[in-house]
């Protein structure tokens, strides 16, 4: 059982953050990424070329993660592999230890920097997570038994909590549960209230799942405004971005900022309860979350 | 209506390399509605051809050119011509009934798109992927298969932004459509009926609808 899936259940505040495998062959820098992250995080996300742009795959990341006796959290995508490459990469997952995954839908290859690739999507996320009951009950993707004993996983899912219309993603994260989902990692947030409508919404249709925040420490106002203008999702208050403007004015540090405003949201979200963890984004800034953990005042070994 | 678009006119110069006599086959169905192989693109394609040094013997214009029995009886026209080649102005299934039915090589004029809504005259929208498991019924007559980028059954991706969808942003998300159908006509309790992400993937399929067929 992953360390993720025994804090949730010990209703520990979990704490999960993210490494990408590299454009190229070598994983010792992402390696060297998660080492850092040792004790501070419950599990790390290994992306499943994120942004649909090529990486090594997650899987071989997870591989050496877990080898390393870290806690990887796998990512899938229903983008590049139809049902029966993604089962065998779950099996393939799961006799290496890695039993924790989080199922996605894929952002689509045009968007990405192999644009000429096929999107596949046989599976998309409920379908990835159908997929993971399946194998438990010791089936394949066509229903033929599998031999030895059946793996077990503990099987996540994203979602989008700024949304319009909301009870359309309400609606989405209950196919999500429904198809087996055991935790929710959620797009970034960056004010608690901009998450409250959809715990709310979550709470209102009877949906009962531990949600882990997305949180993304922020650079600086121009990449809150980009991210504003182009990742769907994303809300970044106004105030945030002339905050990180007036501190660059100032000759101080937005990044720095960035990571103080992170946490002070981490600390509210932790204080008053309002969800299950938070799940970090640092996007290359890996090496800034033990002190925004620390900020938080946020130690998983308590 | 299957939506065809002409092949760029040097693309079809190159596959005609050689022939010095033709004949063009349209269809005077979805073909002429696409303005690819009714009888004014026939004129059009046989003055071009002409102007490249090849003489076009004969135009036939079937009424439908998937259609097996028609274009037999109309390709009795071309009974008796010196012909090197046929140049066929309908859909990749029209192009395939024309080369069942003549010994003769025979070369596509036209790119075949898909099967779409005529909105009016000229402006197409692709609607159905005929995927064979239709789920229109729990989608407020919005098709998901088709007008989602991912083909997605159970529900949008997190990559919409103001309702378009990350694909191609000139499009909606067809969930946010059909979430607001299903809400205009009440019907929101059939909202992500859990449908399953079933693939006939065995081409090429038929269908037979004679008594006694299996």
């Amino acid at each position: 059982m992953s360390q993720l899936e025994k804090a949730l259940r010990a209703g520990q505040f979990a704490v999960t953050a993210e490494v990408a495998p590299p454009k190229g062959a070598d994983l010792a820098p992402a390696l060297e990424t998660a080492r850092a992250l040792r004790g501070k995080v419950h599990g790390l996300n290994v992306t499943d070329m994120q942004s649909a742009c090529l990486k090594a795959s997650s899987l071989g990341l997870c591989v050496a993660l877990k080898q390393a006796g870290l806690e990887p959290i796998l990512q899938m995508t229903g983008r590049d592999r139809n049902r029966m490459a993604l089962a065998a990469d779950l099996l393939t997952a799961a006799s290496f230890g890695i039993d924790t995954v989080l199922a996605l839908t894929g952002d689509h290859p045009a968007v990405g920097d192999c644009r000429d690739a096929k999107p596949v999507y046989d599976l998309d996320s409920v379908g990835i997570l159908e997929l993971l009951t399946e194998l438990q009950a010791g089936r394949d993707c066509g229903g033929n038994p599998l031999t030895g004993v059946a793996p077990q996983y503990f099987g996540g899912a994203s979602a989008t909590p700024v949304y319009d219309p909301l009870p359309l993603q309400i609606a989405k994260v209950k196919r999500k549960v429904d198809a087996g989902a055991r935790f929710i990692q959620t797009q970034a947030v960056f004010t608690a209230e901009s998450l409250l409508p959809f715990l709310e919404g979550l709470d209102r249709a009877g949906i009962n799942i531990p949600v882990l925040a997305g949180i993304i420490p922020l650079k600086s106002a121009g990449m809150a405004k980009f991210m504003n203008d182009h990742v769907p999702g994303i809300a970044v208050p106004q105030e945030q971005i002339d905050a990180l403007a007036a501190e660059k004015s100032a000759g101080g540090s937005p990044a720095q900022l960035g990571i103080r405003m992170a946490a002070e949201l981490a600390a509210r979200l932790r204080a008053e309860k309002l969800c299950a963890g938070i799940h970090i984004m640092a996007i290359g800034g890996e090496k800034y979350i033990p002190g925004l953990l620390e900020q938080a005042g946020i130690d998983m070994q308590e | 209506m299957i939506i065809t678009r002409k092949k760029e006119r040097e693309a079809l110069l190159a596959m005609l390399r050689g022939v010095r006599r033709a004949a063009l086959v349209g269809c005077a169905s979805c073909a002429a509605a696409c303005q690819t192989g009714g009888e004014k693109e026939l004129e059009e394609t046989k003055a071009f051809l002409e102007d490249h040094g090849i003489q076009v013997l004969a135009a036939v214009l079937p009424e439908e050119c998937c259609h097996k029995m028609l274009v037999k009886r109309d390709l009795k026209a071309l009974r008796g011509l010196e012909l090197d080649a046929v140049v066929c102005l309908a859909c990749g299934d029209g192009v395939q009934t024309v080369a069942d039915n003549v010994a003769l090589p025979v070369y596509p004029a036209n790119d075949t798109l898909f099967l779409g809504q005529v909105e009016r005259v000229g402006i197409f929208h692709e609607y159905c992927r005929m995927c064979g498991d239709c789920v229109l019924g729990a989608t407020g007559g919005i098709c998901p298969v088709t007008r989602c980028a991912k083909g997605l059954v159970n529900g949008p991706c997190g990559g919409q932004k103001d309702g378009k969808c990350e694909v191609n942003p000139e499009n909606d998300c067809a969930w946010i459509l059909i979430y607001r159908r299903l809400e205009r006509l009440g019907k929101l309790d059939s909202l992500l009926i859990p449908a399953g992400q079933r693939h006939e993937h065995a081409h090429p399929a038929h269908l037979n609808l004679r008594e006694g067929a299996k």
